[in-house]
């Protein structure tokens, strides 16, 4: 058993839920915990993952990168060992900023093996 | 692994306030082994007294929904609320989908509020193995009070009745007849029925049936019967005032001091079983496991006597064996 935990939150407004919900099932058929927040302000991606104690963040950004970079930021300030990585509609100049604070991404067209194979790495499995 | 000291440190921490140290002390209850060994050991002499409240029903009738209804209510009494929600884990790939904070929404980043999400791990009493452990680490660093919401039961299991003191059980309208009502297990354990989604048709019928079962229990045995609409806070004053009345009367007729002590005896059955099994598990995999289970292949045993053959060594070698893993000497200070 991995008992490895992820923490999955939407930092955009939008409502769409099939892109996070398809990545989570995925991450619990290899074996992950997957706490689902649903949408969440930075500091309420913080505080969950500080309570969840969880080893990784996974932040559904769609498209508000403003918002995504202020919840990578408040996680790197509050959290610095913690990893995170994110997925949605991600345009190449957020993937670059994002990128630049040390968060792996995944655009529309990744592969679910990858994302997978990210958590487990990011996790330390692998 | 931490070990003894490191452990203690966290409890110490966490004690003073830190929440990052609470988290990291229900993570190491969930690990198990001897860090949660030292954990139990290092939360002993903590003070602080919770009471907790159970919330289980079948999949579906409202639990997470109702558990952040009651945790706005209780709030709004100036009440800090600490809620363990659990949820299944696969059997097949031990992953697990835990979503029951997407219900809690109204709650996130209140620091009065302590939310933790946990996995089943393939215990089947509806809980968690840590999940009393995880309430004494909340117990210890003050929480007065703990909601412990179960994963969707079917009608047995009830590990929420002997963990909690106080147990909701959550039906909905149309959920059942008389004979429903009057079957054993999830419906003896209730302190109090909560008929969620009481909007929808067959709220009177379903009353009628659960008031009739109540009616041929023991006169010391009369759950309530509250009516809510968790999506819109309806009906949860008079379940805060039904929790509050159970509470109070269990208190002074000494039924609560009386549950707390079978819970002692169920916890301690349920540890010691777990030690057993790991003591039987290294003897079956050692060359006497093997040798039993060769001669059993070659039927020169039969399996009754290699079983009770097998007890006696597992138990003459236990009480041989000094500061092994095993030995209860270690997890006191």
């Amino acid at each position: 058993m991995s008992g490895k935990r992820i923490l999955m939150a939407k930092t955009g407004l939008d409502g769409h839920w099939r892109g996070p919900t398809i990545v989570a099932r995925a991450l619990r058929d290899a074996g992950f915990e997957v706490i689902m927040i649903g949408m969440a302000r930075p500091e309420e991606v913080v505080q969950a993952s500080i309570d969840e104690d969880v080893d990784l963040v996974g932040l559904n950004i769609g498209g508000h990168v403003d918002v995504a970079v202020r919840a990578v930021n408040a996680l790197n300030d509050e959290r610095p060992d913690l990893p995170v990585f994110c997925g949605g509609v991600v345009p190449p100049h957020a993937k670059r900023r994002l990128e630049a604070l040390g968060v792996e991404v995944y655009p529309p067209g990744s592969q679910l093996p990858d994302i997978v194979g990210a958590a487990r790495r990011l996790t330390g499995l692998d | 692994m931490a070990g003894h000291d490191a452990v203690a440190a966290l409890v110490a921490e966490a004690v003073g306030g830190s929440r990052s140290a609470l988290a990291r002390l229900i993570s190491t209850a969930e690990r198990g082994g001897d860090d949660a060994a030292a954990l139990e050991a290092a939360l002993l002499p903590c003070h602080g007294e919770s009471y907790s409240v159970g919330i289980t029903g079948a999949p579906g009738a409202g639990k997470s929904t109702l558990a952040s209804a009651l945790t706005t209510e209780l709030q709004a009494g100036g009440e800090r609320v600490a809620l363990l929600a659990v949820d299944p884990s696969s059997p097949l790939t031990r992953g697990a989908i835990l979503g029951d904070r997407v219900r809690l929404q109204p709650h996130l980043g209140n620091p009065d509020v302590f939310i933790r999400s946990m996995a089943s791990r393939g215990h089947l009493g509806g809980l968690a193995m840590a999940t009393c452990t995880a309430r004494r680490v909340l117990e210890a660093c003050g929480w007065p009070l703990v909601l412990i919401e179960t994963v969707g039961v079917g009608q047995a299991e009830l590990d929420v009745a002997g963990a909690t003191d106080t147990v909701l059980v959550v039906l909905n309208p149309g959920w059942g007849d008389e004979m429903q009502a009057n079957k054993a297990g999830l419906m003896e354990i209730a302190d109090i029925f909560v008929i969620n989604k009481a909007d929808r048709a067959g709220l009177e019928a379903t009353r009628r049936d659960l008031e009739a079962a109540i009616a041929a229990n023991a006169p010391a045995r009369r759950p309530a019967i509250v009516e809510t609409v968790a999506t819109e806070g309806t009906g949860l004053d008079a379940l805060r005032a039904a929790i509050a009345a159970h509470r109070e009367q269990a208190t002074a007729s000494g039924e609560l001091a009386q549950r707390r002590r079978a819970r002692a005896v169920t916890e301690l059955r349920d540890l010691a079983r777990a030690r057993l099994e790991l003591a039987l598990d290294g003897q079956l995999a050692g060359p006497a496991g093997e040798a039993l289970a060769g001669a059993v292949t070659r039927r020169e045993l039969d399996i009754d006597s290699a079983a009770r053959r097998l007890v006696a060594d597992l138990l003459n070698s236990d009480s041989q064996r000094g500061a092994s893993r095993g030995d209860p000497e270690q997890d006191t200070p």
